[in-house]
């Protein structure tokens, strides 16, 4: 039951994004546009500065989820329908599960993008070692958008949420991001230390397995103005 | 840890809609936001099989009074009973059994009718969904236009598919904030029958409105508010318009 809820929402969440392709758009678009500008100021002759790789790729992931988080929570306050998954009889963590299920679905296709892109710009082996790359980009997108998805839901009636959300997000993300860096960095090289990957990898299911559970058992009193 | 956390909501998901209750006592309810009072000291009933109306002007506090009712806002103090239990003892089975028109119609603009209705009534895990949905297009005379992205429809069409968004799950307790805002003549008056109907078949209705005209000609009971105060109830017998301005106009000199 709880599982269907959540799958309830996020299919509803893609069928409202594939007729307005707004989402994708913007968020692939920043991403995109983000990486372009370091790679104009960070590659010079050909030459990447050592470890740029991987901290754009992550700066980019962070910017554009904000950018999806902010504008998949606007959708709904536009229309108050979240108000009315509110209202359901249904389980609200099953709610914040569908919520965040979008959320990840859509910062997976962006990172689909952004990807082949870093490894285009910034000459990065992203093919050495891909099972742990992948391993890296799932834990550390769900640990950001976990986190993500509970601040746009709880400040979507702020008056400053576009504000507030990034200064809130951040701070507690942190964690989350250098871990990603790190790892990446690590399987970037030009020979790759799979260890250190194994090890930041570890780090991100830790932070995962807490944030998603302290989301779960937040969203409802959160949610109740 | 993780699984625990879900599994406990599953649990509170899958508990059987036994609930049910045949009046709502409003008891000395407040609410402030911040340092501004939207209701104060607000004391209430609402028996089964009558429409009550909240009537007063803009700002008077009915919305939020609406919002409490129906479990999305708390109380800064004071309690709403539905029957003998409050929203945090019902649970997600008081849920089952409201229905909210609010101002904001609730409703998808990039799906189409058919499956904004499809939509809520799977989350509200209804049996038969197909054949309610068939049959709430049809109350909103939206059969034609069903497979139409509702942000094509105009005003009074989509009042009216969210009216039925709110009666899928044929709740006990149907609240409506201006329910009447963008109907013709002839959607006013099926919304006038679709009401009556429903309170005699023993639901409780609450129309939020300061439409005189509505109060009179739908409403058994209206409950007068301002800034936050209620000043009055009274039945919604003819005359109410004279006695709504005068009980108005002493609430102000107060």
């Amino acid at each position: 039951m709880f599982l269907r809820v959540a799958w309830l929402i996020v299919q509803k969440d893609l069928t409202v994004e594939v007729r307005s392709r707004e989402l994708i758009y913007t968020t692939a678009f920043f991403a995109v546009s983000c990486v372009l500008v370091f790679a104009f100021a960070l590659v010079r002759e050909g030459r990447p500065l050592e470890d740029a790789a991987a901290g754009i790729l992550w700066i980019a992931i962070a910017f554009a989820g904000t950018l999806a988080l902010g504008r998949t929570f606007e959708r709904e306050r536009h229309t108050e329908t979240l108000r009315a998954l509110l209202l359901a009889p249904a389980s609200r963590p099953a709610i914040y599960v569908g919520k965040l299920a979008g959320i990840l679905l859509l910062m997976a296709a962006v990172e689909a993008v952004l990807v082949p892109l870093v490894a285009l710009f910034f000459d990065a082996p992203v093919l050495a070692r891909p099972m742990y790359l992948l391993a890296l980009l799932v834990s550390g997108t769900v640990g950001f958008a976990a986190v993500g998805t509970l601040f746009a839901a709880m400040l979507v009636r702020a008056r400053s949420r576009d504000v507030l959300l990034p200064v809130l997000l951040y701070p507690i993300t942190i964690p989350v991001i250098i871990a990603g860096v790190r790892g990446t960095a690590a399987l970037f090289q030009p020979e790759p230390d799979v260890e250190m990957a194994r090890m930041w990898i570890a780090i991100l299911g830790f932070f995962d397995v807490v944030f998603v559970t302290l989301s779960l058992w937040t969203f409802e009193p959160l949610m109740t103005e | 840890m993780l699984a625990r956390a879900a599994e406990s909501a599953s649990a509170t998901w899958a508990r059987p809609v036994t609930f049910d209750f045949d009046r709502v006592d409003v008891c000395d309810l407040s609410r402030h936001y911040g340092r501004r009072r939207a209701l104060s000291r607000i004391t209430l009933t609402c028996p089964a099989g009558e429409i009550l109306g909240l009537l007063g002007p803009n700002g008077a506090g009915k919305s939020t009074l609406l919002a409490i009712l129906a479990t999305l806002l708390a109380p800064s103090s004071g309690e709403v009973r539905y029957g003998t239990r409050t929203a945090a003892e019902a649970g997600p089975a008081l849920r089952a059994r409201l229905g909210l028109l609010a101002h904001d119609l609730h409703l998808y603009p990039e799906l189409t009718a058919r499956e904004n209705l499809r939509f809520f009534a799977r989350l509200h895990g209804l049996p038969g969904v197909d054949a309610r949905v068939g049959a709430g297009l049809e109350n909103a005379a939206l059969t034609d236009r069903a497979d139409e992205a509702v942000s094509g429809f105009s005003r009074g069409m989509r009042q009216r598919l969210a009216l039925e968004r709110a009666l899928l799950h044929e709740p006990r307790l149907l609240l409506l904030d201006e329910p009447f805002t963008g109907l013709d003549d002839q959607s006013a008056l099926a919304l006038v029958a679709r009401l009556r109907g429903l309170s005699a078949r023993g639901a409780i209705v609450v129309v939020a409105t300061h439409d005189l005209d509505v109060a009179e000609g739908v409403l058994d009971r209206v409950a007068v508010l301002r800034d936050g105060r209620l000043i009055a109830v009274d039945d919604a017998r003819e005359g109410l318009r004279k006695r709504y301005r005068t009980q108005v106009a002493a609430a102000s000199r107060t």
